[in-house]
């Protein structure tokens, strides 16, 4: 089961290090990590897709909290999440298939960011699923090079983690 | 304006550290410096790891945080065996390391080594001081973090060039990290949960661990234990925080436990583990513990509850708030019947004789009975860990080992660490012929600081309980276990001005343990040992 776990932590040198540090130590297996400053510069944001069971969910959250600058955690309730990547795709792309893969582009809610004689790449920010379809779209057209930026969330209404300040 | 490394001891000085463990180099030689004129005493050991486990012994003996410091690199790596070593057994420690200077970081100069990174693992927290004017509040933090919650090591590592930088200093000002906020009291509705099960329960069970003693819960929890008439068991690491021969004390439980304690977490129907985190060693099938028993889990560190056993239970806290709190609600009740099932299984100690061998079980026995009640017993790794764990018998002193890590050669260091932090209590260690080897370049450090420590090292020319491993799983295929080769102990300790005996009959160990009980000043027995005795 794929769970969202927010952690705000202190924006120093090594933080990142201790957070995937104990996530290798204690054999949690990560599916994406996203990190960020947030509007207060001495605290950044990590987003950390995690897969395991409910046992493994509450370890994770618990040896989290156990780190110095981890300040505070929270799981995403799975059906009250914002999610979004970034992703960029490089695909080849001759005059015939332009037309093509725009239109697809467009369905898709995605950019054309760059385009040459024979590639175009195609921006597009959605949840992980969404960013898959895509990819099975534009598979056909021979992708080139793909880069994607992991997971970051928010919760549905008006709930907040925050630091008091 | 004073240095860095002024600060430093300043720091240290106004936390009450009065002894510090350590070895110097290049890298931290400003702050060796800035040492020289404090009042704070300077033990200088022979290997730095001894550095670590002498913190860890005084730290566990005078309750505070030990002190150890190191150069860079080499020195910085040796400690590192002694910090896993005291966070596997949650033992708070200040480790202060040089390091070489800011502008060099992270170009493999000389006697460089990430020692925050390599001991990012093993450490509660870390920090590398590059901003000078951070050290105070660092060093404020350090001992904050490391003597509250689950007291852990917490290492402080400086670079030279920032040790040499002059600083305003100023150490009056709150420290408060708002990632860490230890929680003490426990939930009142969890206190009022556990008390209802133990009103409900027939055969409730108290299993005691090291956490009783990180918070000086000893007393609250012979209180508690008496009140109630719950019956107690330890793990190794709990071992003393009630008396050996209280009645409500049935032993030490685990794979190397005794069958009283054993057969009392299998009858139990109501277990509250207090500071006690259910390592393998002590509940060896996990699983099948919670499906008999209703578990309570009393612990500071939340991510121990539930890690390794289920439990219906939980409240997290300091266990001495706790079982304050626990007796403030509490009913008296008596357990008649579950205490006499449980005195049934309670056999008084026989030790089988055999002619001109002794037997390590009972000369442990023997030895603890007629040392003094306060005595501080310090026991090293492999058999002699096992005999001493299950026959010394502890009234109001100490039995100190490394429980979560098993690190052979802690006990001589942490008993030197032991001796300096209560100088009127005496020390005893006991370790193997094999773990002696490890550490007897201590004795120097003994010998130095003038120690009053014993040192009986059980001697079976063997690593004893590695061979039984072999004996018992490996058909008796003995390899790399004959201490062959191994010095003549007693020339050994005379080469440091030491004086020994050495034993091998059972008649013999009366006068000698009177001779060992006896002597002022530190004094080495060696009690050779049939290589064929069980750890049990
Ligand atoms: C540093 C270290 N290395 C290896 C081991 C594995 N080990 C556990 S017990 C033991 C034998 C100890 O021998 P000795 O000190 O002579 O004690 P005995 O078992 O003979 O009483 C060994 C090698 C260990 N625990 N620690
Ligand atoms: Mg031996």
């Amino acid at each position: 089961m794929k769970q969202t776990v927010s952690i705000l932590v202190e924006n120093h040198a090594g933080v990142l290090s201790r957070v995937s540090g104990l996530f290798s130590r204690r054999g949690f297996n990560i599916d994406s990590l996203a990190v960020g400053v947030t509007d207060d510069s001495s605290v950044s944001r990590i987003t950390i897709v995690v897969d395991g069971d409910d046992y493994m969910l509450e370890q994770v959250e618990k040896q989290l909290n156990k780190l110095i600058d981890v300040i505070k955690l929270r799981t995403l309730p799975q059906d009250e999440i914002i999610s979004r990547e970034l992703m960029l795709i490089k695909v080849t792309a001759k005059s015939d298939a332009r037309g093509d893969i725009m239109d697809i582009a467009k369905i898709m809610g995605a950019k054309i960011s760059d385009i040459t004689t024979s590639t175009m790449t195609v921006e597009i920010a959605d949840t992980a699923e969404r960013l898959q379809t895509m990819l099975d779209l534009l598979a056909p057209y021979g992708v080139k090079e793909v880069v994607r930026t992991g997971t970051i969330a928010l919760q549905r209404g008006g709930e907040s983690i925050t630091v008091q300040k | 304006m004073i240095t860095v490394a002024q600060a430093v001891v300043r720091c240290l000085e106004a936390e009450g550290v009065s002894v510090i463990f350590g070895y110097p180099g290049a890298a931290i030689c400003p702050v060796y410096d800035a040492l020289s004129v404090s009042s704070i005493h300077h033990v200088l050991v022979r290997e730095e790891q001894n550095a670590a486990h002498a913190a860890s012994g005084f730290a566990r003996i005078s309750g505070k945080p030990g002190v150890c410091i190191a150069t860079s690199g080499p020195g910085a790596l040796n400690l590192i065996t002694g910090i896993a070593t005291a966070y596997a057994d949650s033992i708070p420690m200040v480790i202060i390391t040089g390091q070489v200077s800011t502008e060099l970081l992270g170009r493999d100069v000389f006697q460089e080594a990430d020692i925050t990174g390599a001991a990012e693992p093993f450490v509660k927290h870390s920090y590398l001081v590059k901003e000078p004017e951070r050290i105070a509040g660092v060093m404020k933090e350090a001992f904050y973090i490391a003597s509250t919650g689950r007291p852990g090591p917490v290492l402080i590592d400086i670079p030279v060039d920032v040790q040499r930088v002059k600083i305003e200093f100023d150490y009056s000002f709150d420290v408060s990290v708002r990632g860490y906020k230890p929680t003490l009291a426990g939930h009142q509705g969890q206190v009022k949960r556990m008390l209802a099960a133990l009103k409900a329960a027939q055969k409730p069970l108290i299993c005691a661990g090291g956490g009783i003693f990180s918070c000086h819960a000893q007393k609250e929890l012979r209180g508690f234990a008496e009140y109630c008439k719950i019956p107690v068991v330890t793990t190794m690491m709990g071992l003393g925080a009630i008396e050996t021969e209280h009645p409500l004390n049935f032993g030490m439980l685990g794979m190397h436990g005794q069958r009283t304690a054993n057969m009392a977490v299998h009858e139990a129907d109501l277990l509250i583990l207090i500071g006690a985190r259910v390592g393998d060693r002590a509940v060896t099938t996990p699983g099948v513990l919670e499906k008999r028993t209703k578990i309570v889990h009393i612990d500071v560190d939340p991510a121990e509850i539930g890690k390794n056993v289920d439990v219906q239970i939980p409240i997290v806290g300091d266990a001495k708030v706790i079982l304050t709190q626990l007796m403030e609600k509490a009913e008296p009740m008596d357990h008649v019947n579950w205490l006499n099932e449980l005195d049934k299984y309670k056999k008084p100690a026989v030790y089988q004789q055999t002619p001109d061998k002794i037997n390590p079980k009972e000369f442990i026995h023997t030895l603890s009975e007629r040392a003094e009640a306060d005595t501080v017993f310090v026991a090293d790794v492999g058999q002699n860990q096992i005999w001493s764990a299950a026959n010394c018998v502890l009234r109001n002193g100490r039995f100190l080992t490394s429980g979560g890590m098993g690190t052979m050669g802690y006990s001589v260091p942490a008993a030197v660490g032991a001796k300096l932090a209560s100088p009127h209590q005496p020390v005893i260690v006991t370790c193997g012929d094999g773990s002696f080897q490890m550490e007897m370049m201590e004795l120097a450090t003994i010998c130095q600081e003038k120690l009053d420590i014993k040192i009986v090292v059980m001697k079976n020319n063997r690593l004893g309980m590695v061979r039984e491993l072999q004996k018992n799983d490996y058909a008796g295929n003995y390899t790399a276990v004959f201490l062959d080769g191994g010095p003549d102990f007693g020339k050994l300790a005379a080469a440091y001005g030491i004086p020994s005996l050495s034993i091998s009959r059972p008649q013999e160990v009366d006068g000698a343990l009177e001779r060992l009980l006896s002597q002022t000043g530190p004094f080495l027995l060696e009690c050779m040992v049939d290589p064929e005795e069980s750890s049990l």
